[in-house]
Order: structure tokens, then C-alpha cells, then sequence
């Protein structure tokens, strides 16, 4: 008996009572669909965030100082550090929330104090006006360039250059508005309001530098700079564990792992409502089993083997638990774009997903059919017979 | 053909043993029309299960064709029932969910015969039994003489060497009983082996030669030779 033959009795079977069969593939379409619909969001997540973050520039370099006691470090010497082994440019970093004020409106955001290298380091660009130049920076200039959220909330306009807005009691010109980047990831210079970084000690009352910005020559040597900024910090420190360089690689290997995690979480819990799917199919073949013993005995006595019998069975919970996979993959990729239109992303269905699901199902279907497809090839068939 | 020496067979009910066959010993020639007539409980359908190779006996020796069936495995019953033993049951034991045609099939099936060859050959059978206008009904939708000559199809298709008939014309009315018998007969005339198992006389009356069986005991009719 060939295998085109089982699959043709097994459809012959599971198309004669359609309600029945339907609902013992439930559990296994709402289990593909649950796995298919959280792993692929988890991914396009993951594929958004690593997105935005290699957007801010992978050859960007963060380094803090978190030395009780700050060692002297000054504008200059980050300036000497430009050019060293692989290091591109250097820019200090002093930031606290602030309130801003322009008129009668306030608005809290973040101030940040740095020098003109910032702008390529970040790759951000302005808009509109100009960033702040080496001679803002010496004079201590009450200047700023202000991120497209601040303009909107202050003055509801983003062109808002040759405004002034106030902040702790002094009043700054604004010189320009930062292009409009649209993430709303961590690092978004949207919501802030960047002034020079000598301006900045002053406003803020900060005299050390704890943590500036440092970008590598290109994205090949950015081990090499993460190396000579780590060998200058351990000199200027003397103690390893008071400083810390972070390349923007090593945090999306991080993003990256956790999300991983994350996706197998979900997938098995997912994969927890296949089996229970499994465990449906197996109840329903099983009284199948029992229901059908009278078949069974009539097959037998012209000449079915155990093996005829099992392959039946065992074909009929396979078939059951492939079509509950392939339609769960249709009602998850059915999910996936509805999912899509409301959380306003883009996530789509990978072929290894929906592959993987398919093969688990498959697996449950074989496993849980063949307890029954064994009882049921197991069966005398005078027994068989007899039962009415 | 067929040679039961010392059958027995005894069940365990209730704690108690039953003695349901006791040293049967029954010879049935090629080309034989045996009936084994006995009333209910009389240990007939035993026998038949144990002749079908659907049961195995306790004790003794049965051959069938020469091969020792005592000895066999699950497995290899299933084809000595495949290709030696056709059977026609009082109730017809047809597949409800199989039209006529892929029930007379489907021992070709188990063999292993193309489905495509296994139904024109069940479709000849079906001619055979006078039913070629019925080749794609399902047993609920064909009477109880039809279903039973469907039954008679599918035994006949391999080709057995062996026709099992138990009570074929039980759940018949008398005009498709007739009918039935007279196929028996005809097959009987082209030279099938036939055993009829029927608590009937008078359909038994038909049959070439008679055993009877009481109480798990089997005689031979006064002057017969059916032993």
C-alpha cells in the first residue's frame, strides 16, 4: 500500500466529520499562529531597534569616567587625543534636564554641553541656521541649537532661528534647529537642546569632564580606537574600573542577545500551546481508535497488517496536524500584517519560522499519533470484529 | 484443503473457563460446499473465526493449503486472510465510507496492487455479482441483497482458495436470501471451495455436505462424509 493511498483514506476520514476534525486541529493552528505572530514582532523589533542604532553611526564610541574622584581632563587634551591611533574625533559631554522657557511657555528637556566635533560624530546634521563654531565654544557664547521637538513645544514652529529661549536665568540665541530624525529610540537628538561645552560648565556648575564621545576612523578600526581610548583612560586614571568605553557594536551585540532570548521565550511559550494541540489530536484519535474498532476488525480480516493499520492512523493524526499548521501559517501571516497596520511597523513572517513551526507541528503530529495508530494496529481482529 | 486435528478452544468468563470447542476434528476437500450447522452458543462462530484465521485455536493442529496456520504471526495471517480466505458475514462488514468499488478494492490494496489496476478488477467483480450499476454507491445507499453481493465482490477478488460464508443470508429477506444461495451454488459449480456456517436447515439442506456442532462438539451427519 503505497503512502499516496494512507493520505487519500486519511482524507477520506478527516473530510467525513469536518467539525470533529477542525476542532482537533484547533489547538494546533492557534499554536502556529501564537508562535508565528510573537517571534516574527520580536523580530521586527529587534530589526528596528539594531536599525536606528547603527543609523547614529557604528563607528561612535561612548567613554565615562566614574572615578569618585575625576582626574584632571581637559578640553586640550581631548583635542591631543584626535589623531592618535585610529581615533577620528573627540567631543566632551556635560548634560542635565533643564527647563526651558521662551515667552510665557515652558518645556522640560535635556541640555547638553559639548564642541562643534559632536555634530560628525553623532552624523546629525542641522536643519536650519548653523551649529555652534570653535569661537562660541572659547567665548563662552550664549548660543544653542535646539532639536525639532523643543522648536515645536516652544514656539509651535520649527523654524524658530533668532529666538531666544531661557534657561536657569539666562537667556541663549538660538543659531539652529537639528534635522528631524523621527526615532524614538534613546539616543534621538529630537528632544534636547545643545549649547557649547564651556557655556555648558558655567550654566551647570560642572567643572570636570566624566564623559565624552569619540568616533574611529571608519567602522573597520573601531577596536583599534575603543583600544587606545581604553589604554589613555587606564593611564589617566590608574584603575580599570573607573572608566568605561562603549563602541555602538558591542551594545547592538547586547540588544541583539537579549532580543534572541526574548524570541525563544515567546516562541516556546507559544510552542506550549502545540502541545497542548498534540495532546488534542491524540485524545481524538484515540476515541477515533475506539469508535472505529469495528472498522478496524473488517480491514484486518481482508488482509490489512499492523503496520496498514498503523500507517492509517498515524497518517490521519499527521495529515490533521499538517493542516492545522498550514492554516495556522495562513491566519499568523493574516496576523502578522494586521499587527503590522496597527502597531504601525513593518514585521513580517520569516521562512524559518514558518518552517519551524510546520516541523513542530509535524513532530507533534507523529508523536501523539502513535500511541493511538498503536493501540489501533495492536487490536485482535476477532476483538475487532465482535465489537459493536 | 483444510485439516483440524483435536481443535480446542476454551474462554475464561467471569473466572469461570468455558469449554467452547473440544477436539474438533473437521476435513474439507478442494471444491467442497460444507454447511456446519449448529444452533446459537453451539461453538460455530468459533470454529469460523478459528477456520478465518481470525482466532487461533488453544490446542490441536490446523493446516490450510499445507501450511501449518498455528504457527503463523499476526503479520502472516493477515495474508494468508488476504489471499486465501474470502469471507461473506451475516452483517456484510462493508466500509461505510468507502463506495462499493473501493470496498471490493481494497484487499488488492493490502497486497499491494495499484490502485488504478485494483479497481478495474473490482469493477469486473461487481459485474460478476450483477452490480456494475452500483460501482460508485455506498453501502447505506444500496439494499441488503446488494450489500451482500458487494461482500461476495470483495471476497471473490483475490481469488481465494478458501469461501468462508457465516449466516450469509441472516439479516436478508427470503427472495435476496435465494438470491445469495444461488450465487453460492454457482460459485460452488466453477469449483470454489465453500464452508457455510448457518444455524438453518434448510439452507443448510443445499450445501453438499453437512457436520453439526453442539456444545462444542462436532458430529458428522448420519451417513454423510463430511468428517
Amino acid at each position: 500500500m503505497s503512502i499516496l493511498q494512507a493520505i487519500r483514506m486519511a482524507l477520506v476520514s478527516i473530510l467525513s466529520s469536518k467539525m470533529r476534525s477542525f476542532l482537533t486541529m484547533l489547538g494546533i493552528i492557534i499554536g502556529v499562529i501564537s508562535v508565528t505572530i510573537l517571534v516574527s514582532i520580536v523580530q521586527g523589533t529587534t530589526a528596528s531597534v539594531s536599525g536606528s542604532i547603527s543609523d547614529m553611526g557604528s563607528t561612535l564610541l561612548t567613554c565615562t569616567i566614574t572615578a569618585d574622584d575625576p582626574p584632571d581632563l581637559t578640553l586640550t587634551d581631548l583635542t591631543d587625543l584626535e589623531g592618535e591611533g585610529s581615533v577620528d574625533l573627540v567631543a566632551p559631554m556635560v548634560s542635565s534636564t533643564v527647563t526651558t522657557i521662551a515667552d510665557d511657555t515652558t518645556y522640560s528637556t535635556t541640555v547638553q554641553g559639548t564642541t562643534p566635533s559632536y555634530l560628525d560624530i553623532e552624523g546629525i546634521s542641522v536643519a536650519d541656521g548653523r551649529f555652534f563654531n570653535e569661537v562660541d565654544l572659547e567665548y563662552e557664547n550664549t548660543v544653542c541649537v535646539v532639536g525639532t521637538d523643543v522648536a515645536e513645544n516652544l514656539f509651535s514652529t520649527r523654524s524658530c532661528v533668532g529666538n531666544y529661549l531661557e534657561m536657569s536665568g539666562k537667556k541663549f540665541l538660538i543659531i539652529g534647529v537639528l534635522e528631524y530624525s523621527g526615532s524614538d529610540s534613546s539616543g534621538s537628538k529630537d528632544d534636547c537642546v545643545i549649547i557649547p561645552f564651556t557655556t555648558a560648565q558655567k550654566l551647570l556648575q560642572e567643572t570636570d569632564i566624566t564623559e565624552f564621545y569619540a568616533s574611529a576612523d571608519s567602522s573597520d578600526t573601531v577596536t583599534t580606537a575603543q583600544a587606545t581610548l581604553e589604554k589613555y583612560l587606564y593611564i589617566l586614571t590608574a584603575d580599570e574600573d573607573s572608566y568605561s568605553v562603549y563602541s555602538e557594536t558591542e551594545v547592538l551585540d547586547t540588544i541583539a542577545s537579549v532580543t534572541d532570548t526574548m524570541a525563544l521565550m515567546l516562541g516556546g511559550i507559544a510552542s506550549i500551546s502545540l502541545l497542548v494541540g498534540g495532546i488534542g489530536i491524540m485524545n481524538i484519535m484515540l476515541v477515533s481508535v475506539s469508535e472505529r474498532t469495528r472498522e478496524i476488525g473488517i480491514r484486518k480480516s481482508i488482509g490489512a497488517k499492523r503496520r496498514n493499520i498503523m500507517s492509517q492512523f498515524l497518517v490521519e493524526a499527521l495529515t490533521l496536524s499538517i493542516i492545522g499548521g498550514l492554516i495556522g501559517l495562513v491566519l499568523g501571516k493574516i496576523g502578522i500584517i494586521i499587527a503590522s497596520i496597527v502597531m504601525n511597523s513593518e514585521y513580517e513572517l520569516s521562512i524559518p519560522v514558518a518552517l519551524a513551526a510546520m516541523a513542530f507541528s509535524m513532530v507533534i503530529g507523529i508523536i501523539f499519533g502513535l500511541y493511538p495508530a498503536f493501540k489501533a494496529a495492536r487490536l485482535k481482529p476477532i476483538d475487532a470484529l465482535r465489537y459493536e | 484443503m483444510i485439516s483440524m486435528h483435536n481443535i480446542s478452544k476454551t474462554y475464561v468468563i467471569g473466572g469461570e473457563p468455558l469449554t467452547v470447542l473440544q477436539s474438533v476434528c473437521l476435513t474439507v476437500e478442494r471444491g467442497d460446499f460444507l454447511a456446519v450447522i449448529g444452533p446459537s452458543g453451539s461453538g460455530k462462530s468459533t470454529l469460523m473465526n478459528i477456520i478465518g484465521c481470525l482466532d487461533m485455536p488453544d490446542e490441536g493442529d490446523y493446516r490450510l493449503d499445507d501450511l501449518d496456520v498455528t504457527d503463523c504471526t499476526d503479520n502472516e495471517l493477515s495474508v494468508v486472510r488476504n489471499k486465501k480466505i474470502g469471507f461473506i458475514f451475516q452483517q456484510f462488514n462493508l466500509l461505510g465510507k468507502l463506495s462499493a468499488i473501493d470496498n471490493v478494492a481494497l484487499p488488492l490494496i493490502y497486497q499491494g496492487i495499484s490502485p488504478r489496476e485494483a479497481r478495474k478488477r473490482a469493477v469486473a467483480a461487481l459485474e460478476k455479482v450483477g452490480l456494475s450499476d452500483r460501482v460508485r454507491h455506498r453501502p447505506n445507499e444500496l439494499s441488503g441483497g446488494q450489500q451482500q453481493r458487494v461482500a461476495i465482490a470483495r471476497a471473490l477478488i483475490t481469488n481465494p482458495s478458501l469461501i468462508l460464508a457465516d449466516e450469509p443470508t441472516g439479516n436478508l429477506d427470503s427472495k435476496s436470501g435465494r438470491e445469495i444461495m444461488g450465487m453460492l451454488h454457482e460459485l460452488h459449480a466453477a469449483g470454489n471451495t465453500i464452508v457455510l456456517i448457518t444455524h438453518d436447515e434448510r439452507i443448510a439442506m443445499e450445501a453438499q455436505k453437512r457436520v453439526y456442532i453442539s456444545d462444542g462438539i462436532l458430529t458428522q451427519e448420519r451417513g454423510g462424509d463430511g468428517i
